[in-house]
């Protein structure tokens, strides 16, 4: 791909639930898209947030980006990292855009408590919207060598379908990763990447 | 080489770029990584203070000996600081002041939407208004320098989209300024009325002299475009614009106190079309409807909430202005769909948590409770729903014994919530006006030993500094008793029964009282405890855990169950399970 191309905007909207690893994820790609030549913005919501509730980064990328935000409905990706937040930002990803998500399922302290029930069969709503990756991060991160890798799964399976080289990916995994988990994730990189 | 960095980190990198040798603030949402980020770089000071107001009167301090400074904080701490800000704008400065005052439209962590726009127009004092970060960088500089030509602090009014957006700025070498010299100055620096007035009639002149400036300042600057439509904007709103309105004309303020008449005439005049988009309230909208110009603003775009390029958009569009479709190759956004109910994730107390035994018998014990702001105010909300009231920092002792005074009965059935790092912000006079009033109320202060819903900042009851230097710890229980309170005790919020006798005991013993629950944030200090057992035979699938709001705690098959890995073997299930179902983890599965 000529670079000219690899710098067509792309809009990345990454969802989960807080202390998922969403905030390293973005970072990383935030790393390799800035040595792809990128123009870049990412904007993520910092506060109560953080308490076990919903969490969305968004990344937009492009060869000058304005607004850290992404306009509902135009996004290119969702990678999600739990399905009930997949279908909560579903609507962001425009119809020609692609969902991966994590078959993994944390349930909500309303629905722990009865209040409100789990969506059931939320692939089927997703692949309504757009073509819809599931990726089981957790099992695949655990077969590395740590659960905690499962959001780099997600990135390497993201990064497979971004047009930024892949050695600029394992760059951005160095630049990022303590050095004592590098082995786990770069492992776990290329795992979700070769999927 | 480009850095990426937030807004915050942009205005740190700023400040130390420029010279500024002492940072002061209070932590708050967005404002909080200032300062942490300002306390990395070498050579410089940087502190939290207990409060804002205290922050901006060691920031006037530190710029009266000559110092260029930085004072932090969010929108509503500027409520807080409001008192020496209206009158620093009098004496105004030695070396340069910048006040950064991060709003949060669209409340994403604040308990209300305020527009501190309008600080700057009443204080009289300068302000920028970044759009990016590497904006936010660069204004940090300029404020500085208009702080120090004009003699006046000077406010950088950032909000959460730029504040905690990351985008790339070009880091310099740091410019070491020299401290200026301070000359006793008394009728700059003594407002006694006669001082005052001098000061009064000076601050008019600096105010002339910056509304010259302001009409040549480069950060306020038109790109001329679509003379159909020109829009007046500032912040991040300009970047909405620039994607959501492409090829229009614009008059980007990045200086938007005092406002630029002469520019503004000047734009009005070369486009058919007048419209403001700000968030927020109509604050550049008014200002130009009062040169007498035709406009239009918050009658398309709302005047609550924050902003997006889509809603931009599609209010223009209905508006019926010309806006040409986005340039992205494939145009328009899918529309939304049909989706099935989708259950909210709201943010609950950590596993663990010290507060949830508190929420939880202060929901059994059916109190009036007036509450206070931090993660505990987490704690009013379902299902534990243990506070009545969250209004501001230390409004609870206040309001507890506002309750009392207007019903003398509610002071048995009223108890005032507030944790350790928000009573020494702003609790000790509201405690100090209960007992001077004759107050009964019960006080109870959440001592977790940190400022946990910022991020875990140090303050003066936890022994450390900003910059990790040893620091004395307050006693708690004795500041307490010298403000008067001779029932004094500390319980372990995580022992039910002893909370609960406490409690009922302090509320009805007709004095004043404090409970300090005590016990380490549970993010802070992780206790290796073992996760708590499920005996299902015992189970009746009562759901009385399930009020705890757990997040390890739910109920398959009509039986508890706790996840392992979530649970933090806190116990606090354990003591509520009146069947004996829940269990300490065994020592062997240690």
């Amino acid at each position: 791909m000529t670079e000219e191309a690899a710098r067509l905007p792309v809009d990345i909207l990454m969802v989960g639930v807080g202390g998922q690893g969403i905030i390293l994820a973005s970072r990383i790609l935030a790393h390799a898209a800035r040595a792809a030549g990128y123009d870049i913005k990412v904007s993520e919501i910092h506060g109560m947030a953080q308490r076990g509730g919903s969490v969305v980064t968004q990344v937009r990328l492009g060869e000058k980006v304005y607004s850290p935000l992404i306009p509902e409905g135009e996004a290119d990706v969702i990678l999600a990292f739990e399905q009930l937040e997949a279908l909560r930002w579903v609507n962001y990803v425009k119809n020609t855009g692609t969902i991966i998500v994590n078959s993994q399922v944390i349930y909500p302290v309303p629905v722990l408590a009865g209040m409100s029930r789990y969506p059931e069969n939320i692939p089927a709503h997703l692949s309504r919207r757009a073509r819809t990756i599931m990726v089981d991060a957790l099992q695949k991160a655990l077969e590395c060598g740590n659960s905690r890798a499962a959001n780099v799964v997600l990135l390497g399976s993201l990064a497979r379908r971004m047009s930024i080289p892949l050695s600029y990916w394992m760059n951005a995994l160095e630049a990022c990763v303590p050095a004592r988990y590098l082995e786990v994730n770069r492992a776990a990189f290329q795992s979700g990447y070769t999927l | 080489m480009k850095e990426l960095m937030t807004g915050n980190e942009a205005i740190a990198r700023g400040a130390y770029e420029n010279g500024v040798t002492v940072g002061v603030g209070y932590p708050g949402t967005p404002s909080t990584e200032i300062l942490e980020n300002f306390s990395r770089y070498p050579g410089i000071k940087a502190q939290w203070a207990p409060n804002e107001k205290v922050a901006l009167e060691v920031g006037l301090g530190a710029s009266l000996a000559g110092a260029r400074v930085l004072v932090t904080m969010k929108h509503v701490g500027v409520n807080v600081a409001a008192d020496p800000l209206m009158t620093a704008a009098y004496t105004g400065v030695n070396g340069g002041l910048v006040l950064v005052s991060a709003d949060d439209p669209g409340m994403h962590s604040s308990q209300n939407e305020q527009d501190n726009r309008f600080y700057a127009r009443f204080a009289r004092i300068p302000m920028f208004e970044p759009s990016d970060s590497q904006e936010a960088l660069d204004m940090v500089g300029l404020a500085l320098q208009v702080s120090e030509d004009f003699d006046l602090p000077v406010m950088l009014r950032t909000t959460t989209r730029v504040a905690h957006s990351q985008s790339l700025v070009e880091v310099k070498e740091r410019k070491e300024i020299p401290l200026k010299p301070y000359r006793k100055d008394a009728p700059k620096w003594l407002m006694v009325p006669a001082y005052g007035r001098l000061r009064r009639q000076s601050l008019e002149e600096r105010l002339q002299r910056l509304k010259a400036y302001t009409e040549t300042t480069p950060v306020n600057f038109i790109t001329w475009g679509d003379r159909r439509v020109g829009v007046i904007t500032s912040g991040v709103s300009y970047q909405y614009v620039r994607e959501a309105m492409p090829g229009v004309s614009i008059l980007k303020l990045g200086m938007t106190h005092p406002l630029p008449e002469g520019l503004i005439r000047q734009f009005a005049a070369g486009v058919e079309k007048l419209v403001v988009v700000e968030e927020l309230d109509p604050y550049l909208e008014d200002f130009v409807r009062g040169l007498g110009l035709e406009v239009t603003g918050k009658k398309i775009f709302p005047a609550w909430n924050e902003f997006t390029p889509g809603l931009i958009r599609s209010r223009a569009v209905a508006a019926g202005l010309p806006v040409p479709a986005p340039d992205k190759e494939e145009g328009a956004a899918s529309p939304p769909r049909e989706l099935p109910p989708v259950p909210g994730r709201p943010p609950v107390l950590c596993p663990g948590c010290p507060h949830r035994g508190v929420f939880y018998v202060l929901h059994k014990l059916k109190l009036l409770v007036t509450g206070d702001i931090g993660c505990y105010t987490l704690g009013g909300l379902p299902p534990l729903e243990g506070m009545d009231t969250c209004v501001c920092m230390g409004a609870s002792i206040g309001m507890a014994h506002g309750c009392e005074l207007a019903d003398s009965t509610l002071s048995r059935r009223t108890v005032a919530v507030i944790g350790d790092s928000t009573f020494f912000h702003s609790g000790i006079t509201g405690l100090l006006n209960m007992v001077y009033n004759g107050g009964q109320g019960t006080v109870i202060i959440l001592d977790n030993r940190t400022t946990a819903m910022t991020g875990h900042q140090e303050h003066p009851g936890t022994g450390k500094t900003l910059m990790g230097e040893p620091a004395p710890a307050v006693d708690l229980e004795a500041l307490v008793r010298a403000l008067g309170v001779s029932r004094v005790r500390v319980v372990d919020p995580l022992k039910v029964a002893e909370l609960t006798q406490a409690i009922q005991e302090e509320v009805a013993c007709g004095a004043p009282s404090v409970i300090i629950a005590r016990r380490p944030c549970a993010l802070l200090h992780r206790e290796k405890r073992p996760p708590v057992m499920v005996d299902r035979e015992a189970c009746t699938g009562c759901r009385s855990c399930l009020k705890l709001g757990c997040p390890a705690i739910s109920v398959q098959d009509k039986k508890a169950a706790v996840e392992a890995i979530t649970c933090n073997g806190c116990g606090l299930c354990v003591q509520v399970c009146r069947f004996g179902a829940l269990k300490e983890g065994g020592e062997n599965n240690d």
